[in-house]
């Protein structure tokens, strides 16, 4: 009990003096993990906009297929990028394996699809607004979904940190190809996992802290996209 | 059984060598069924350029519907929809502009709105036009408050100046003074009057039989799916020929 005590006051020392170790790990943490967000953003906003308007074959099979792989458990992900990116894997020679790329590549495997369902559904629902005045005005496909996307941008941002608190929280994946290397691609939850089984709880906990905070700090937002929308733009 | 009052051949062949710029509406045999149930049928109508249409029909008549399909929002399940002889098209339709019993604005501001408009074609001169329009509809003191807030009636001026801003060949307006101040009907009917001289061909959906008396040229009655008249304004208001219609300017509930 004793021991849990001193580890709690420790790890606040931890982040209230910037340790430098702490610091190096959310960095890396903030910096796969936005990345990996830009990625799926530019992939998924405008792939999700189009599965929302367009009507062509084969679409409802991808818009079931996003949904479903929402859920993707990340080891799997993680797996089949190691497999991959393996020196046997297709992609081997660019070794990449063990690399912030490497965890980048996963993260976004695993946010994209969540991407492009969820930026579907809020496009889907505006536009059902929107549509008849587009086929009205003769508005271009790319012109409305460019509107839509636009239009939505407080809702999609929503999306878009489900999609970071998803990939800032998960362990499978960055494990697997990252290797949770010091200094190279220990990130905020592999060094958790480490740590935690090291015994050595005022790290883990310090950086749990932080996680914690990086969260909350992503749903107070998300709660403002909201409130700031409702102001802005509906009646 | 469907009465359909056209214009007599000999006037139409007048019109069409007149022909400026704007478009008559031909339809034949049009049909319009939404699953099972039948809300247009056997629809045969001429409307030539030179006259200011009201359409006017209960409630459920088919007044919204019938705007969609000339408008080629829907397609007829039978009959054949032309504007001077030629189907819809996506050309056809660019040079009209429809005026939604419910318009739907964008999330944006009151002018961002007519902006998104100016956009879609090339046009001169935006700024002024945007201007002039802003100023048309008075919402110059609006113009940057978010679409989604104004009024119920300031929305439908605003939708009117977004639907002008284009400048239509053919203007449909479905309802558009329903919600409006009686100073703001006036503002709109002026509007509608302008873009009529300037040999706009507006068909105008109304409930309001003093607005379709100072507007409508000619009146086509729909009632149950039907054209049932399809008069000059003044025959219409002065000797209706159906029992729908007189029944309907007789305030009756029509069943
Ligand atoms: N998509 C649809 N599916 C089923 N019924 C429909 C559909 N669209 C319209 N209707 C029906 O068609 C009839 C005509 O509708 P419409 O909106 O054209 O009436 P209207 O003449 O414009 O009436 P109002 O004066 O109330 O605006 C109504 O009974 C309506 O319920
Ligand atoms: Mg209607």
């Amino acid at each position: 009990m004793q021991d849990f005590a001193q580890s709690f006051v420790l790890a606040g020392t931890l982040v209230l003096d910037a340790d430098p170790a702490l610091v190096q790990i959310v960095g890396l943490s903030l910096r796969v993990t936005a990345t990996a967000l830009l990625v799926s953003a530019l992939i998924g906003l405008p792939l999700g906009a189009v599965l929302a308007i367009a009507r062509f074959p084969g679409r409802g099979i991808l818009v079931v297929l996003s949904n479903a792989l929402m859920g993707l458990p990340p080891v799997v992900v993680g797996l089949c990028v190691y497999m991959m990116l393996s020196n046997a894997g297709p992609f081997g020679v660019l070794k990449l394996l063990y690399t912030p790329t490497a965890m980048i590549i996963a993260q976004s495997i695993l946010i994209t699809p969540i991407i492009i369902a969820l930026t579907r559904q809020v496009i889907a629902d505006l536009n059902e607004d929107y549509a008849d005045t587009f086929r009205s005005m003769v508005v271009p496909v790319h012109t409305a979904i460019a509107t839509l996307l636009w239009d939505a941008r407080f809702s999609l941002m929503t999306v878009l940190l489900a999609g970071f608190g998803r990939a800032i929280a998960e362990v499978g994946a960055v494990m697997i190809v990252g290797g949770n290397i010091n200094h190279v691609t220990r990130v905020m939850t592999t060094a958790i996992a480490l740590e935690t089984s090291k015994g050595e709880l005022a790290l883990a906990l310090a950086l749990g802290m932080v996680l914690l905070l990086i969260a909350l700090a992503v749903n107070a937002t998300a709660s403002l996209l909201k409130s700031v929308e409702g102001r802005f733009a509906h009646a | 059984m469907p009465s359909v009052v056209s214009f007599p051949a000999a006037h139409e062949e007048a019109l069409r060598h007149k022909h400026a710029s704007p478009m008559a509406l031909r339809v034949r045999h049009l049909a319009y069924q939404a699953g099972p149930t039948p809300i247009l049928s056997g629809i045969d109508l001429d409307l030539t350029t030179d006259a200011l249409t009201v359409l006017m029909g209960p409630n459920g008549a088919g007044k919204s519907v019938f705007l969609r399909l000339i408008h080629g929002l829907l397609q007829p399940t039978v009959g054949e929809i032309t504007w001077d002889g030629q189907t819809l098209t996506k050309a056809i339709r660019k040079q009209q502009a429809l005026v939604f019993q419910k318009p739907t604005l964008l999330r944006r501001s009151v002018r961002a709105n007519l902006q998104f408009a100016l956009g879609l074609r090339s046009l001169a001169n935006r700024k002024e036009r945007l201007e002039q329009a802003l100023e048309e509809a008075s919402l110059t003191d609006l113009a940057s408050r978010p679409a989604r807030v104004l009024s119920g009636g300031e929305q439908q001026r605003l939708a009117l100046a977004r639907a002008l801003i284009l400048e239509p060949k053919v203007l449909l307006l479905d309802e558009p003074t329903t919600n409006l101040d009686p100073a703001s009907v006036l503002m709109i009917e002026q509007i509608v009057r302008r873009v009529r001289r300037q040999g706009v061909k507006v068909i105008l959906v109304t409930h309001d039989q003093h607005q379709a008396k100072r507007l409508g040229e000619e009146v086509v009655f729909l009632h149950k799916g039907h054209v049932s008249e399809h008069t000059p304004a003044t025959d219409f208001f002065s000797n209706p020929k159906s029992d729908a219609a007189r029944a309907y300017l007789g305030g009756e509930i029509l069943v």
